[in-house]
């Protein structure tokens, strides 16, 4: 067995590296499959970052912000109704300290949801925002159950008088968009306008490959946490003060 | 009698799509179904008509992939824009929704008989354009929430 082994890798190194070269090419001039770099150094990545210290526990506008926004309606029925953005609270045993922490999409570097969906409907944009593409999305729920963030919904019922920007429907998953639609106009999500807006200005949106940007600069001279680091995933959202 | 049969029929034929024509005797009274299709603003439609009629299918999907995959949003396909130009005005001020057989994209669909799943998610009319920037004006609440995490 180990008399093979070195013809063996050797073998598996050249088709590494060819792969890596070419796709896969058929034969000259036919390929079959093309290996897209990612542009994710070049171009924007787009992150969050949360000061808690900032974020009172009785305070849940960017709840509202985002609800208005996307046109999210509950039915009255917490455990189903769709949520973007909900608020954990949390405690320190130790210190008494109380939280209430902002959780949404955390838009994973390496995001668990795009790994597990069969179709291909969950998936990443190049600036890293994680998204589902509903026209694909079959709604068998496996990235809800992949995610450690609890950040997917699933749509129960029929719905009616949705936003012309943000469709949503029934037998499909959905989460937080980033609110995408205004990012790609130049703008930046609903919650953390109305964060800055009326509310504490908690909330930083910005491109954490950007150095120059406001978030990037943060990121790099406070303390900050992203929840469960541990599991390797990196999100882009990141905490101040938890 | 032989050369002269089809002479006839084709002179009474001409007559009557003259008369039909000159009474202006349309395509219903004459009880083939046609569909009304309301039209759309402006002079043209975002390609050439006879080819929209035909490959709306085609272009719809192309653009949804490029607007959800690649964040391509000012694409003259997009389906937001078909329906601003493609709003018919209802009995009240708001356009018709995708409830009513009036809807531009029903008018066809129903007599082609093609179901267009689109609008159990798509809003099937233009939204009402926000009117304020922020819902609450924020006032005490900004206050409050300052003091809270002083
Ligand atoms: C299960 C829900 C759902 C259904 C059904 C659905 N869409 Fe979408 N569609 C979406 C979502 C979500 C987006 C992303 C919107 C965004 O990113 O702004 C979208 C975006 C689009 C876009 C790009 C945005 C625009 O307005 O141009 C097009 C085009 C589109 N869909 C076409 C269609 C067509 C055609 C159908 C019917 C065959 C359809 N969709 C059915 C959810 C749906
Ligand atoms: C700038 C406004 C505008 C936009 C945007 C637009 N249309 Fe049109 N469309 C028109 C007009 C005007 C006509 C009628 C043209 C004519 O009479 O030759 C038309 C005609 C059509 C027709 C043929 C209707 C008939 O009478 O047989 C179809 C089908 C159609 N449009 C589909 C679409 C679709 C699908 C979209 C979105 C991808 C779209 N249109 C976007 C203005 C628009
Ligand atoms: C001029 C008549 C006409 C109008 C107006 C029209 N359609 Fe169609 N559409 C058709 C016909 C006919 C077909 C079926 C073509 C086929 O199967 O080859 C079709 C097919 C489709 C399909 C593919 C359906 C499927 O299951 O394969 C979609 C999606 C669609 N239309 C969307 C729309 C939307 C959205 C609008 C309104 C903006 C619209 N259509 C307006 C005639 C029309």
């Amino acid at each position: 067995m180990t008399g093979a082994q070195p013809s063996n890798s050797g073998r598996r190194r050249f088709f590494a590296r060819a792969a890596a070269a070419a796709g896969l090419v058929l034969a000259p001039g036919v390929v079959l499959l093309t290996t897209k770099a990612k542009a994710a150094a070049t171009g924007p990545r787009w992150g969050l970052l949360i000061d808690l210290n900032k974020c009172p526990i009785d305070c849940s506008e960017c709840v509202t912000a985002c609800n208005d926004e996307n046109g999210l309606k509950g039915h009255g029925r917490p455990l189903t109704d769709a949520q973007w953005i909900r608020k954990v609270d949390v405690r320190d045993p130790a210190s008494k300290r109380e939280w209430s922490v902002p959780v949404m999409c955390q838009h994973c570097e390496h995001p668990p949801c795009v790994d597990v969906c069969p179709t291909g409907a969950s998936f990443q944009r190049d600036d890293g925002i994680v998204l589902v593409d509903k026209h694909i999305c079959i709604g068998c729920r496996y990235c809800m159950m992949a995610c450690p963030y609890k950040a997917r919904s699933f749509i129960h019922e029929d719905l009616t008088d949705q936003k012309p920007h943000a469709p949503r429907g029934k037998g499909t998953v959905e989460s937080c968009t980033l609110c995408v639609h205004r990012i790609d106009a130049g703008g930046q999500p609903a919650c953390v306008e109305r964060c800055q807006g009326i509310a504490t200005g908690a909330m930083t949106f910005g491109d954490l490959n950007d150095p120059d940007s406001a978030i990037a600069r943060r990121v790099a001279t406070y303390a900050t946490r992203r929840i469960r680091d541990d599991l390797g995933l990196a999100p882009g959202v990141y905490y101040q003060g938890l | 009698m032989a050369g002269i049969r089809p002479f006839l029929t084709k002179v009474i034929v001409v007559l009557a799509m003259t008369i039909l024509a000159e009474t202006g005797v349309n395509a219903e009274e004459t009880g083939v179904p046609h569909p009304v299709i309301a039209k759309g603003k402006g002079d043209q439609c975002v390609a050439d008509t006879a080819f929209m009629r035909r490959n709306h299918m085609r272009v719809l999907d192309h653009q949804r992939d490029d607007t959800v995959h690649a964040g391509e949003r000012a694409g003259k396909f997009s389906l937001k824009g078909c329906l601003d130009c493609h709003a018919v005005e209802g009995t009240d001020t708001r356009p018709v929704s995708f409830d009513s057989p009036q809807h531009f994209c029903r008018t066809c669909h129903d007599f082609a008989a093609v179901q267009v799943d689109c609008f159990s998610c798509h809003a099937s009319r233009p939204g009402e354009k926000p009117t304020a920037r922020f819902r609450h004006d924020g006032g005490d609440l900004t206050a409050r929430l300052r003091e809270a995490v002083k």
